[in-house]
Protein backbone atom coordinates (compact mmCIF):
# COMPACT_ATOMS: atom_id res chain seq x y z
CA UNK A 1 0.00 0.00 0.00
CA UNK A 2 1.43 3.10 -0.89
CA UNK A 3 1.93 6.04 1.29
CA UNK A 4 3.00 9.55 -0.20
CA UNK A 5 6.42 11.30 0.86
CA UNK A 6 4.46 13.95 2.44
CA UNK A 7 2.89 11.38 5.42
CA UNK A 8 6.09 9.97 6.34
CA UNK A 9 7.45 13.60 6.58
CA UNK A 10 4.66 14.36 8.90
CA UNK A 11 4.67 10.82 11.37
CA UNK A 12 8.77 11.84 11.34
CA UNK A 13 7.25 15.37 12.80
CA UNK A 14 4.78 13.89 15.12
CA UNK A 15 8.29 11.45 16.49
CA UNK A 16 10.26 14.22 16.65
CA UNK A 17 12.90 12.76 13.86
CA UNK A 18 14.56 14.77 11.23
CA UNK A 19 15.34 13.12 8.19
CA UNK A 20 16.95 13.62 4.73
CA UNK A 21 15.54 13.36 1.31
CA UNK A 22 16.69 10.08 1.06
CA UNK A 23 15.79 8.62 4.76
CA UNK A 24 12.16 9.64 3.53
CA UNK A 25 12.35 7.33 0.65
CA UNK A 26 13.39 4.39 2.62
CA UNK A 27 10.88 4.98 4.98
CA UNK A 28 8.67 5.11 2.60
CA UNK A 29 9.25 2.16 0.68
CA UNK A 30 9.66 0.38 4.29
CA UNK A 31 6.46 1.70 5.59
CA UNK A 32 4.40 1.03 2.42
CA UNK A 33 5.53 -2.39 3.06
CA UNK A 34 4.29 -2.63 6.78
CA UNK A 35 0.97 -1.51 5.23
CA UNK A 36 1.07 -4.20 3.08
CA UNK A 37 1.09 -6.89 5.72
CA UNK A 38 -1.60 -4.81 7.40
CA UNK A 39 -3.92 -5.27 4.37
CA UNK A 40 -3.06 -8.98 4.00
CA UNK A 41 -4.38 -9.12 7.75
CA UNK A 42 -7.01 -7.05 7.20
CA UNK A 43 -8.44 -9.60 4.47
CA UNK A 44 -9.18 -11.96 7.76
CA UNK A 45 -12.69 -12.19 8.41
CA UNK A 46 -13.12 -11.13 12.23
CA UNK A 47 -16.43 -10.02 12.34
CA UNK A 48 -17.18 -12.70 14.69
CA UNK A 49 -14.02 -12.22 16.65
CA UNK A 50 -14.01 -9.43 19.89
CA UNK A 51 -11.20 -6.99 19.60
CA UNK A 52 -8.57 -8.19 21.78
CA UNK A 53 -6.55 -5.40 24.02
CA UNK A 54 -5.22 -7.40 26.52
CA UNK A 55 -4.24 -11.09 25.74
CA UNK A 56 -3.60 -11.85 30.08
CA UNK A 57 -7.59 -12.60 30.46
CA UNK A 58 -7.51 -10.75 33.59
CA UNK A 59 -9.11 -7.09 34.51
CA UNK A 60 -9.17 -5.10 37.62
CA UNK A 61 -5.88 -5.32 38.57
CA UNK A 62 -5.62 -2.32 41.30
CA UNK A 63 -3.90 -1.40 44.78
CA UNK A 64 -5.05 -0.15 47.84
CA UNK A 65 -4.82 4.06 47.93
CA UNK A 66 -1.74 3.58 50.54
CA UNK A 67 0.74 6.15 50.18
CA UNK A 68 4.17 4.44 49.50
CA UNK A 69 6.39 7.15 48.67
CA UNK A 70 9.84 6.32 46.54
CA UNK A 71 12.63 6.54 49.48
CA UNK A 72 14.98 8.90 47.41
CA UNK A 73 13.21 11.50 44.53
CA UNK A 74 16.59 12.92 44.19
CA UNK A 75 18.12 9.89 42.75
CA UNK A 76 15.38 10.58 39.81
CA UNK A 77 16.54 14.16 39.84
CA UNK A 78 20.08 13.55 39.38
CA UNK A 79 19.86 11.86 36.40
CA UNK A 80 18.53 15.15 34.69
CA UNK A 81 20.86 16.29 31.94
CA UNK A 82 20.21 19.64 33.37
CA UNK A 83 18.84 20.97 36.86
CA UNK A 84 17.86 23.83 38.95
CA UNK A 85 17.86 23.67 42.85
CA UNK A 86 14.52 20.68 42.88
CA UNK A 87 13.47 21.06 39.12
CA UNK A 88 14.29 19.60 35.77
CA UNK A 89 15.73 22.16 33.68
CA UNK A 90 14.45 21.80 29.81
CA UNK A 91 13.99 24.65 26.84
CA UNK A 92 12.05 27.07 26.96
CA UNK A 93 8.71 25.52 25.80
CA UNK A 94 5.52 28.13 25.97
CA UNK A 95 2.34 28.30 24.22
CA UNK B 1 -23.93 30.59 20.94
CA UNK B 2 -23.42 26.95 21.22
CA UNK B 3 -20.82 25.44 23.95
CA UNK B 4 -20.30 22.42 25.06
CA UNK B 5 -17.20 22.21 27.82
CA UNK B 6 -14.45 19.83 28.97
CA UNK B 7 -14.40 20.16 32.71
CA UNK B 8 -11.01 18.19 34.17
CA UNK B 9 -11.34 17.55 38.20
CA UNK B 10 -8.58 16.10 40.06
CA UNK B 11 -9.70 13.46 42.19
CA UNK B 12 -9.24 13.34 46.24
CA UNK B 13 -7.25 10.33 46.56
CA UNK B 14 -4.41 10.26 48.88
CA UNK B 15 -1.99 8.84 45.96
CA UNK B 16 -1.48 8.73 42.25
CA UNK B 17 -3.45 6.90 39.59
CA UNK B 18 -0.73 4.23 39.11
CA UNK B 19 1.86 4.44 41.82
CA UNK B 20 1.96 4.91 45.51
CA UNK B 21 3.26 8.49 45.57
CA UNK B 22 1.25 11.13 47.41
CA UNK B 23 -1.36 13.25 45.31
CA UNK B 24 -0.79 16.26 47.98
CA UNK B 25 1.98 17.43 45.29
CA UNK B 26 0.71 21.09 45.37
CA UNK B 27 2.56 24.06 46.94
CA UNK B 28 5.01 21.52 48.40
CA UNK B 29 8.79 21.39 47.47
CA UNK B 30 9.17 20.23 43.55
CA UNK B 31 9.65 16.99 42.39
CA UNK B 32 9.56 15.76 46.17
CA UNK B 33 6.18 13.23 45.57
CA UNK B 34 7.91 11.62 42.26
CA UNK B 35 8.53 7.41 41.64
CA UNK B 36 10.04 5.71 39.06
CA UNK B 37 6.33 5.41 37.64
CA UNK B 38 5.55 9.12 37.43
CA UNK B 39 8.74 9.78 35.63
CA UNK B 40 8.46 7.46 32.83
CA UNK B 41 11.26 5.41 34.10
CA UNK B 42 12.66 2.33 31.76
CA UNK B 43 11.23 -0.85 32.65
CA UNK B 44 8.34 0.53 35.27
CA UNK B 45 4.52 -0.91 35.44
CA UNK B 46 1.39 0.99 36.26
CA UNK B 47 -0.88 -0.56 38.90
CA UNK B 48 -4.64 1.11 38.65
CA UNK B 49 -5.25 2.86 42.30
CA UNK B 50 -8.86 1.67 43.28
CA UNK B 51 -10.05 4.38 45.02
CA UNK B 52 -9.91 6.86 41.85
CA UNK B 53 -12.02 4.19 40.10
CA UNK B 54 -14.37 4.17 43.01
CA UNK B 55 -14.27 8.29 43.10
CA UNK B 56 -14.96 8.13 39.21
CA UNK B 57 -17.68 5.87 39.21
CA UNK B 58 -19.38 7.72 41.62
CA UNK B 59 -18.90 10.66 40.06
CA UNK B 60 -20.33 9.11 36.75
CA UNK B 61 -23.15 7.80 39.15
CA UNK B 62 -23.67 11.06 40.69
CA UNK B 63 -23.99 12.27 37.20
CA UNK B 64 -26.60 10.32 35.95
CA UNK B 65 -24.03 8.23 33.43
CA UNK B 66 -24.28 4.75 32.80
CA UNK B 67 -20.92 2.99 33.46
CA UNK B 68 -19.40 0.66 30.67
CA UNK B 69 -19.31 -2.74 31.89
CA UNK B 70 -15.85 -3.15 30.08
CA UNK B 71 -13.95 0.11 29.77
CA UNK B 72 -10.01 0.23 28.89
CA UNK B 73 -7.05 2.51 29.24
CA UNK B 74 -5.15 4.13 25.75
CA UNK B 75 -1.70 5.89 25.30
CA UNK B 76 -2.33 9.74 24.44
CA UNK B 77 0.65 10.31 22.53
CA UNK B 78 2.90 13.59 22.50
CA UNK B 79 6.39 15.10 23.30
CA UNK B 80 6.39 17.69 25.88
CA UNK B 81 8.28 18.32 28.63
CA UNK B 82 5.55 17.83 31.15
CA UNK B 83 4.82 14.46 29.80
CA UNK B 84 7.58 12.14 31.02
CA UNK B 85 6.55 9.27 28.84
CA UNK B 86 5.60 11.08 25.97
CA UNK B 87 2.29 10.11 26.43
CA UNK B 88 -0.61 10.32 28.58
CA UNK B 89 -2.54 7.21 29.80
CA UNK B 90 -6.43 8.10 29.42
CA UNK B 91 -9.56 6.38 28.42
CA UNK B 92 -10.14 6.87 24.51
CA UNK B 93 -12.47 4.90 22.85
CA UNK B 94 -14.54 2.64 25.34
CA UNK B 95 -14.36 5.20 28.53
CA UNK B 96 -16.06 4.48 31.39
CA UNK B 97 -19.37 6.03 31.47
CA UNK B 98 -21.52 7.83 29.25
CA UNK B 99 -24.83 9.37 28.35
CA UNK B 100 -25.74 11.14 31.60
CA UNK B 101 -26.76 14.43 32.52
CA UNK B 102 -27.12 17.34 35.39
CA UNK B 103 -30.07 19.27 36.27
CA UNK B 104 -28.85 22.53 36.60
CA UNK B 105 -30.87 25.95 37.39
CA UNK B 106 -30.23 28.38 35.35
CA UNK B 107 -30.48 32.55 36.54
CA UNK B 108 -34.36 32.65 35.70
CA UNK B 109 -35.38 29.86 38.34
CA UNK B 110 -35.97 27.48 34.75
CA UNK B 111 -33.61 24.40 34.69
CA UNK B 112 -32.16 22.46 31.90
CA UNK B 113 -30.87 19.33 31.83
CA UNK B 114 -27.34 19.87 30.29
CA UNK B 115 -26.44 16.48 28.64
CA UNK B 116 -23.18 14.80 29.54
CA UNK B 117 -21.45 13.11 27.05
CA UNK B 118 -19.32 11.30 28.46
CA UNK B 119 -16.04 10.32 31.48
CA UNK B 120 -13.37 9.03 31.61
CA UNK B 121 -10.50 8.89 33.50
CA UNK B 122 -6.79 9.85 33.10
CA UNK B 123 -3.70 10.50 34.45
CA UNK B 124 -2.76 14.59 34.87
CA UNK B 125 0.76 15.90 33.22
CA UNK B 126 3.35 17.17 35.38
CA UNK B 127 3.63 21.44 36.01
CA UNK B 128 6.27 23.78 33.60
CA UNK B 129 7.62 26.81 35.08
CA UNK B 130 8.22 29.62 32.72
CA UNK B 131 8.47 32.68 35.31
CA UNK B 132 9.90 33.01 38.85
CA UNK B 133 8.01 35.88 40.33
CA UNK B 134 7.54 38.37 37.66
CA UNK B 135 10.73 37.44 36.18
CA UNK B 136 10.78 35.27 32.94
CA UNK B 137 13.06 32.81 32.26
CA UNK B 138 14.74 31.77 28.86
CA UNK B 139 14.23 28.76 29.71
CA UNK B 140 11.24 26.16 31.77
CA UNK B 141 11.68 24.30 34.79
CA UNK B 142 9.27 20.76 35.50
CA UNK B 143 8.08 20.30 38.55
CA UNK B 144 6.71 16.22 38.66
CA UNK B 145 4.46 16.32 41.51
CA UNK B 146 1.23 16.54 39.71
CA UNK B 147 2.88 13.76 37.02
CA UNK B 148 -0.17 11.03 36.95
CA UNK B 149 -2.40 12.34 39.63
CA UNK B 150 -5.72 11.15 38.70
CA UNK B 151 -8.29 13.03 36.39
CA UNK B 152 -11.99 13.00 35.31
CA UNK B 153 -12.75 14.78 32.57
CA UNK B 154 -16.88 15.19 31.76
CA UNK B 155 -17.81 15.98 28.31
CA UNK B 156 -21.32 18.12 27.85
CA UNK B 157 -23.12 17.53 24.94
CA UNK B 158 -23.24 21.19 23.27
CA UNK B 159 -26.26 21.94 25.10
CA UNK B 160 -24.85 25.24 26.73
CA UNK B 161 -26.79 28.16 24.75
CA UNK B 162 -25.04 31.40 26.87
CA UNK B 163 -22.37 32.02 28.64
CA UNK B 164 -25.07 32.51 32.31
CA UNK B 165 -25.96 28.91 31.33
CA UNK B 166 -22.12 27.45 31.18
CA UNK B 167 -21.72 29.16 34.49
CA UNK B 168 -24.51 27.59 36.15
CA UNK B 169 -23.77 24.22 34.79
CA UNK B 170 -20.43 24.68 36.36
CA UNK B 171 -22.00 26.28 39.43
CA UNK B 172 -23.87 22.66 39.74
CA UNK B 173 -21.25 20.58 38.59
CA UNK B 174 -18.64 21.46 41.45
CA UNK B 175 -20.99 21.33 43.94
CA UNK B 176 -21.83 17.42 43.33
CA UNK B 177 -18.76 16.58 42.65
CA UNK B 178 -17.83 18.89 46.27
CA UNK B 179 -20.94 16.84 47.98
CA UNK B 180 -20.21 13.24 46.69
CA UNK B 181 -16.39 13.90 47.81
CA UNK B 182 -15.11 13.34 44.43
CA UNK B 183 -12.99 16.23 44.63
CA UNK B 184 -12.32 19.75 46.65
CA UNK B 185 -12.57 21.63 43.15
CA UNK B 186 -10.08 24.09 44.41
CA UNK B 187 -9.52 25.92 40.85
CA UNK B 188 -7.22 28.09 42.71
CA UNK B 189 -5.24 24.87 42.87
CA UNK B 190 -5.96 23.89 39.66
CA UNK B 191 -8.08 21.24 41.43
CA UNK B 192 -10.82 21.73 38.46
CA UNK B 193 -10.18 22.85 35.06
CA UNK B 194 -12.07 23.96 32.02
CA UNK B 195 -11.79 23.62 28.44
CA UNK B 196 -14.80 25.61 26.47
CA UNK B 197 -15.99 24.19 22.72
CA UNK B 198 -17.99 27.70 21.24
CA UNK B 199 -19.26 27.74 17.97
CA UNK B 200 -22.36 30.22 16.98
CA UNK B 201 -25.81 29.34 14.75
CA UNK B 202 -28.18 31.29 13.57
CA UNK B 203 -31.23 32.02 15.15
CA UNK B 204 -33.50 29.02 14.09
CA UNK B 205 -31.14 27.21 12.55
CA UNK B 206 -30.28 23.71 13.53
CA UNK B 207 -26.92 23.44 12.14
CA UNK B 208 -23.99 24.11 14.17
CA UNK B 209 -21.09 26.56 13.02
CA UNK B 210 -17.39 25.46 13.13
CA UNK B 211 -16.25 25.03 16.51
CA UNK B 212 -13.16 26.93 18.41
CA UNK B 213 -12.43 25.24 21.68
CA UNK B 214 -10.59 27.74 24.20
CA UNK B 215 -8.27 26.76 26.75
CA UNK B 216 -6.91 27.74 29.84
CA UNK B 217 -10.02 29.10 31.43
CA UNK B 218 -9.66 28.38 35.06
CA UNK B 219 -11.87 30.56 37.05
CA UNK B 220 -16.21 30.02 36.46
CA UNK B 221 -16.03 33.79 36.10
CA UNK B 222 -13.22 33.56 33.16
CA UNK B 223 -15.29 31.02 31.55
CA UNK B 224 -18.32 33.10 31.17
CA UNK B 225 -15.80 35.98 29.94
CA UNK B 226 -14.01 33.98 27.18
CA UNK B 227 -17.63 32.73 26.14
CA UNK B 228 -18.72 36.28 25.33
CA UNK B 229 -15.58 37.38 23.84
CA UNK B 230 -15.21 34.65 21.54
CA UNK B 231 -19.19 34.35 20.86
CA UNK B 232 -18.46 38.48 19.54
CA UNK B 233 -15.12 37.67 17.50
CA UNK B 234 -16.81 34.61 15.77
CA UNK B 235 -19.99 36.76 15.21
CA UNK B 236 -17.84 39.84 13.52
CA UNK B 237 -15.92 37.35 10.99
CA UNK B 238 -19.11 36.30 9.76
CA UNK B 239 -21.27 39.31 9.00
CA UNK B 240 -17.95 40.86 7.45
CA UNK B 241 -18.48 37.73 4.99
CA UNK B 242 -15.46 35.52 6.40
CA UNK B 243 -15.56 31.76 8.24
CA UNK B 244 -14.43 30.32 11.51
CA UNK B 245 -11.49 28.38 11.59
CA UNK B 246 -11.39 24.82 13.74
CA UNK B 247 -8.53 25.85 16.09
CA UNK B 248 -7.51 25.86 19.97
CA UNK B 249 -7.41 29.20 21.13
CA UNK B 250 -5.85 30.46 24.53
CA UNK B 251 -7.75 32.92 26.69
CA UNK B 252 -5.78 35.77 27.80
CA UNK B 253 -6.93 36.67 31.48
CA UNK B 254 -5.10 39.75 31.53
CA UNK B 255 -5.78 41.22 27.88
CA UNK B 256 -9.42 39.61 28.02
CA UNK B 257 -9.23 37.61 24.64
CA UNK B 258 -9.16 34.80 23.01
CA UNK B 259 -5.18 34.08 20.98
CA UNK B 260 -4.88 31.42 17.92
CA UNK B 261 -2.66 28.61 19.39
CA UNK B 262 -0.73 27.60 16.77
CA UNK B 263 1.45 24.86 18.27
CA UNK B 264 -1.61 22.74 18.83
CA UNK B 265 -3.15 22.85 14.99
CA UNK B 266 -0.30 20.01 14.18
CA UNK B 267 -0.07 18.41 17.21
CA UNK B 268 -3.52 16.65 17.45
CA UNK B 269 -2.69 13.52 15.80
CA UNK B 270 -2.46 11.41 19.23
CA UNK B 271 -2.10 8.15 17.74
CA UNK B 272 -4.17 6.69 20.61
CA UNK B 273 -3.55 2.71 21.14
CA UNK B 274 -4.69 0.17 23.88
CA UNK B 275 -2.55 0.40 26.49
CA UNK B 276 -0.65 -2.89 26.78
CA UNK B 277 0.75 -2.57 30.50
CA UNK B 278 -3.15 -2.46 31.63
CA UNK B 279 -5.52 -4.75 32.14
CA UNK B 280 -9.53 -3.54 31.43
CA UNK B 281 -11.39 -2.43 34.04
CA UNK B 282 -14.98 -4.12 34.65
CA UNK B 283 -17.60 -2.02 36.68
CA UNK B 284 -18.78 -5.11 38.89
CA UNK B 285 -22.47 -5.07 39.26
CA UNK B 286 -21.92 -5.58 43.12
CA UNK B 287 -19.02 -3.18 43.00
CA UNK B 288 -20.91 -0.90 41.63
CA UNK B 289 -24.45 -1.32 44.05
CA UNK B 290 -21.91 -0.60 46.84
CA UNK B 291 -20.25 2.56 45.61
CA UNK B 292 -24.38 4.03 44.60
CA UNK B 293 -25.22 2.90 48.02
CA UNK B 294 -22.58 4.82 49.59
CA UNK B 295 -23.28 8.37 47.52
CA UNK B 296 -24.18 11.19 50.05
CA UNK B 297 -27.74 12.95 49.28
CA UNK B 298 -27.38 15.56 46.33
CA UNK B 299 -27.71 18.55 46.67
CA UNK B 300 -30.81 18.92 44.84
CA UNK B 301 -32.47 16.31 46.52
CA UNK B 302 -31.00 18.54 50.24
CA UNK B 303 -32.40 21.37 48.89
CA UNK B 304 -36.01 20.00 48.40
CA UNK B 305 -35.73 18.15 51.65
CA UNK B 306 -34.65 20.95 53.88
CA UNK B 307 -37.78 22.84 52.31
CA UNK B 308 -40.28 20.43 52.47
CA UNK B 309 -39.10 18.87 56.10
CA UNK B 310 -38.01 21.53 57.61
CA UNK B 311 -40.66 24.10 56.56
CA UNK B 312 -37.39 26.17 55.50
CA UNK B 313 -37.95 28.93 52.75
CA UNK B 314 -36.22 28.31 49.53
CA UNK B 315 -33.44 30.80 50.04
CA UNK B 316 -32.38 28.97 53.51
CA UNK B 317 -32.31 25.67 51.81
CA UNK B 318 -30.10 27.34 49.00
CA UNK B 319 -27.60 28.55 51.46
CA UNK B 320 -27.69 25.45 53.67
CA UNK B 321 -27.14 23.52 50.57
CA UNK B 322 -24.38 25.85 48.63
CA UNK B 323 -21.47 24.13 50.66
CA UNK B 324 -20.69 21.33 52.01
CA UNK B 325 -19.08 22.24 54.96
CA UNK B 326 -22.05 24.50 56.06
CA UNK B 327 -24.31 21.64 55.32
CA UNK B 328 -22.52 19.42 57.59
CA UNK B 329 -22.70 22.67 60.14
CA UNK B 330 -26.63 22.15 59.68
CA UNK B 331 -26.58 18.77 60.42
CA UNK B 332 -24.54 18.21 62.80
CA UNK B 333 -26.32 21.19 64.85
CA UNK B 334 -29.43 19.78 63.78
CA UNK B 335 -28.63 15.83 64.96
CA UNK B 336 -31.13 14.59 67.84
CA UNK B 337 -32.93 17.97 68.07
CA UNK B 338 -36.92 18.12 66.89
CA UNK B 339 -37.93 19.28 63.70
CA UNK B 340 -38.93 23.02 65.44
CA UNK B 341 -34.98 23.68 65.78
CA UNK B 342 -34.84 24.28 62.16
CA UNK B 343 -35.98 27.40 61.75
CA UNK B 344 -34.38 29.38 64.69
CA UNK B 345 -30.89 27.88 63.54
CA UNK B 346 -31.44 28.38 60.04
CA UNK B 347 -31.72 31.96 60.89
CA UNK B 348 -28.86 32.16 63.18
CA UNK B 349 -26.60 30.68 60.75
CA UNK B 350 -27.80 32.64 57.48
CA UNK B 351 -28.17 36.04 59.50
CA UNK B 352 -25.59 36.03 62.49
CA UNK B 353 -22.75 32.99 61.86
CA UNK B 354 -22.41 34.05 58.00
CA UNK B 355 -22.71 38.11 58.30
CA UNK B 356 -19.76 37.48 60.88
CA UNK B 357 -17.66 35.04 59.19
CA UNK B 358 -18.00 37.07 56.14
CA UNK B 359 -16.85 40.31 58.12
CA UNK B 360 -14.05 38.25 59.66
CA UNK B 361 -12.72 36.51 56.30
CA UNK B 362 -13.39 33.71 57.65
CA UNK B 363 -14.71 30.05 56.73
CA UNK B 364 -17.36 27.85 58.27
CA UNK B 365 -14.21 25.55 59.22
CA UNK B 366 -12.76 28.28 61.60
CA UNK B 367 -16.30 29.68 63.48
CA UNK B 368 -15.21 29.37 66.73
CA UNK B 369 -19.15 29.02 67.66
CA UNK B 370 -19.09 24.75 67.08
CA UNK B 371 -22.22 23.88 65.92
CA UNK B 372 -23.35 22.02 69.47
CA UNK B 373 -22.51 25.53 70.70
CA UNK B 374 -25.32 27.16 68.19
CA UNK B 375 -28.27 23.96 69.31
CA UNK B 376 -27.16 25.28 72.56
CA UNK B 377 -28.09 28.95 71.45
CA UNK B 378 -31.65 27.78 69.78
CA UNK B 379 -32.31 25.79 72.82
CA UNK B 380 -31.75 28.54 75.08
CA UNK B 381 -34.67 30.86 73.02
CA UNK B 382 -37.25 27.95 72.05
CA UNK B 383 -37.29 27.43 76.21
CA UNK B 384 -38.15 31.29 76.36
CA UNK B 385 -34.57 31.70 78.73
CA UNK B 386 -33.41 34.44 76.14
CA UNK B 387 -35.29 37.06 73.71
CA UNK B 388 -34.46 36.63 70.12
CA UNK B 389 -32.05 40.09 70.81
CA UNK B 390 -30.75 38.08 73.51
CA UNK B 391 -30.14 35.07 71.65
CA UNK B 392 -27.79 37.60 69.24
CA UNK B 393 -25.82 39.09 71.66
CA UNK B 394 -25.27 35.76 73.07
CA UNK B 395 -23.43 34.53 69.95
CA UNK B 396 -21.88 37.56 69.60
CA UNK B 397 -19.74 37.33 73.09
CA UNK B 398 -19.68 33.68 71.93
CA UNK B 399 -17.94 34.32 69.04
CA UNK B 400 -15.31 36.12 71.08
CA UNK B 401 -14.75 34.37 73.51
CA UNK B 402 -15.70 30.39 72.67
CA UNK B 403 -17.60 30.02 75.99
CA UNK B 404 -20.84 27.95 76.16
CA UNK B 405 -23.80 29.94 75.79
CA UNK B 406 -25.67 28.69 78.95
CA UNK B 407 -22.48 30.00 80.65
CA UNK B 408 -23.00 33.23 78.57
CA UNK B 409 -26.32 34.05 79.57
CA UNK B 410 -25.91 34.13 82.93
CA UNK B 411 -22.40 35.83 82.93
CA UNK B 412 -24.42 38.65 80.63
CA UNK B 413 -27.70 38.45 82.88
CA UNK B 414 -29.91 37.94 79.48
CA UNK B 415 -32.55 35.02 81.02
CA UNK B 416 -35.61 36.70 80.69
CA UNK B 417 -37.73 36.30 83.72
CA UNK B 418 -40.94 33.94 83.33
CA UNK B 419 -41.94 34.78 86.53
CA UNK B 420 -46.35 36.06 86.75
CA UNK B 421 -45.70 37.58 90.22
CA UNK B 422 -42.47 39.34 89.43
CA UNK B 423 -43.89 40.76 85.87
CA UNK B 424 -47.21 41.62 87.36
CA UNK B 425 -45.44 43.99 89.59
CA UNK B 426 -43.62 45.39 86.92
CA UNK B 427 -46.97 45.76 84.79
CA UNK B 428 -48.87 47.57 87.80
CA UNK B 429 -45.62 50.08 88.36
CA UNK B 430 -45.53 50.63 84.52
CA UNK B 431 -49.58 51.46 84.54
CA UNK B 432 -49.22 53.68 87.60
CA UNK B 433 -46.55 55.72 86.42
CA UNK B 434 -48.15 55.81 82.84
CA UNK B 435 -52.18 56.85 83.66
CA UNK B 436 -52.53 58.60 80.68
CA UNK B 437 -51.69 55.77 78.64
CA UNK B 438 -53.56 53.58 81.02
CA UNK B 439 -56.81 55.26 80.37
CA UNK B 440 -55.90 55.34 76.37
CA UNK B 441 -55.72 51.29 76.69
CA UNK B 442 -58.57 51.15 78.83
CA UNK B 443 -60.79 53.03 76.14
CA UNK B 444 -59.31 50.61 73.74
CA UNK B 445 -56.70 52.48 72.21
CA UNK B 446 -54.18 49.43 71.69
CA UNK B 447 -51.69 51.39 70.52
CA UNK B 448 -51.07 52.73 74.16
CA UNK B 449 -49.97 49.28 74.74
CA UNK B 450 -46.28 49.93 73.19
CA UNK B 451 -45.80 52.50 76.19
CA UNK B 452 -46.75 50.19 79.12
CA UNK B 453 -44.27 47.39 77.34
CA UNK B 454 -41.76 49.96 77.28
CA UNK B 455 -41.90 50.70 80.90
CA UNK B 456 -41.98 47.30 81.91
CA UNK B 457 -39.12 46.36 79.47
CA UNK B 458 -37.11 49.61 81.76
CA UNK B 459 -38.48 48.54 85.13
CA UNK B 460 -36.98 45.04 84.22
CA UNK B 461 -34.04 45.87 82.66
CA UNK B 462 -35.13 44.18 79.42
CA UNK B 463 -35.48 40.74 81.26
CA UNK B 464 -38.84 40.34 81.79
CA UNK B 465 -40.52 38.07 78.65
CA UNK B 466 -42.11 39.83 75.93
CA UNK B 467 -45.06 37.78 75.49
CA UNK B 468 -45.34 37.62 79.22
CA UNK B 469 -45.64 41.27 79.83
CA UNK B 470 -48.41 41.69 76.61
CA UNK B 471 -50.32 38.80 78.10
CA UNK B 472 -50.19 40.64 81.45
CA UNK B 473 -50.62 44.01 80.24
CA UNK B 474 -54.31 43.01 78.42
CA UNK B 475 -55.75 40.89 81.45
CA UNK B 476 -54.68 44.00 83.90
CA UNK B 477 -57.06 46.32 81.57
CA UNK B 478 -59.48 44.21 81.40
Amino acid sequence: MAIDENEVRKIAKLARLKLSPEEVRLYQGQLGKILDSMVELGRLDTSKVMPTTSVLGLSNVMREDEPKPFADPEKILANAPEREGHYFKVRKVIE
Amino acid sequence: MVVGLEVHCQLGTRTKLFCGCANDGFGMTANSRICPVCTGQPGVLPVLNKRAVELAFQAALALDCKLAATSIFARKNYFYPDLPKAYQISQYEEPFSQHGGLDTKLPDGSRKRVRIHRIHLEEDAGKLLHEIGSEELDYSLVDFNRSSVPLIEIVTEPDIRSSDEAYAYLTALKEVLQFVGVSRCDMEKGEMRCDANVSVMLAGSTKFGTRAEIKNVNSFKNVKDALEYEYRRQIEIIESGGTIKQETRLWDAVNMRTESMRSKEEAHDYRYFPDPDLVPLHADPVWVAKLKAALPELPEARRLRLASTFALSAYDAEVLTSEKTLSAYFDEAMSGRPKEFAKPLANLITTELLGRLNKEGKSIAESPVTPKMMASLVELTLNNTISSKGAKEVFAKAFETREDPKVLVEKLGLSQVLDEGQVKGWVSEALAANPQAAADLKSGKEAAAGRIVGAVMKLSKGKANPALVNKLIKEAVK
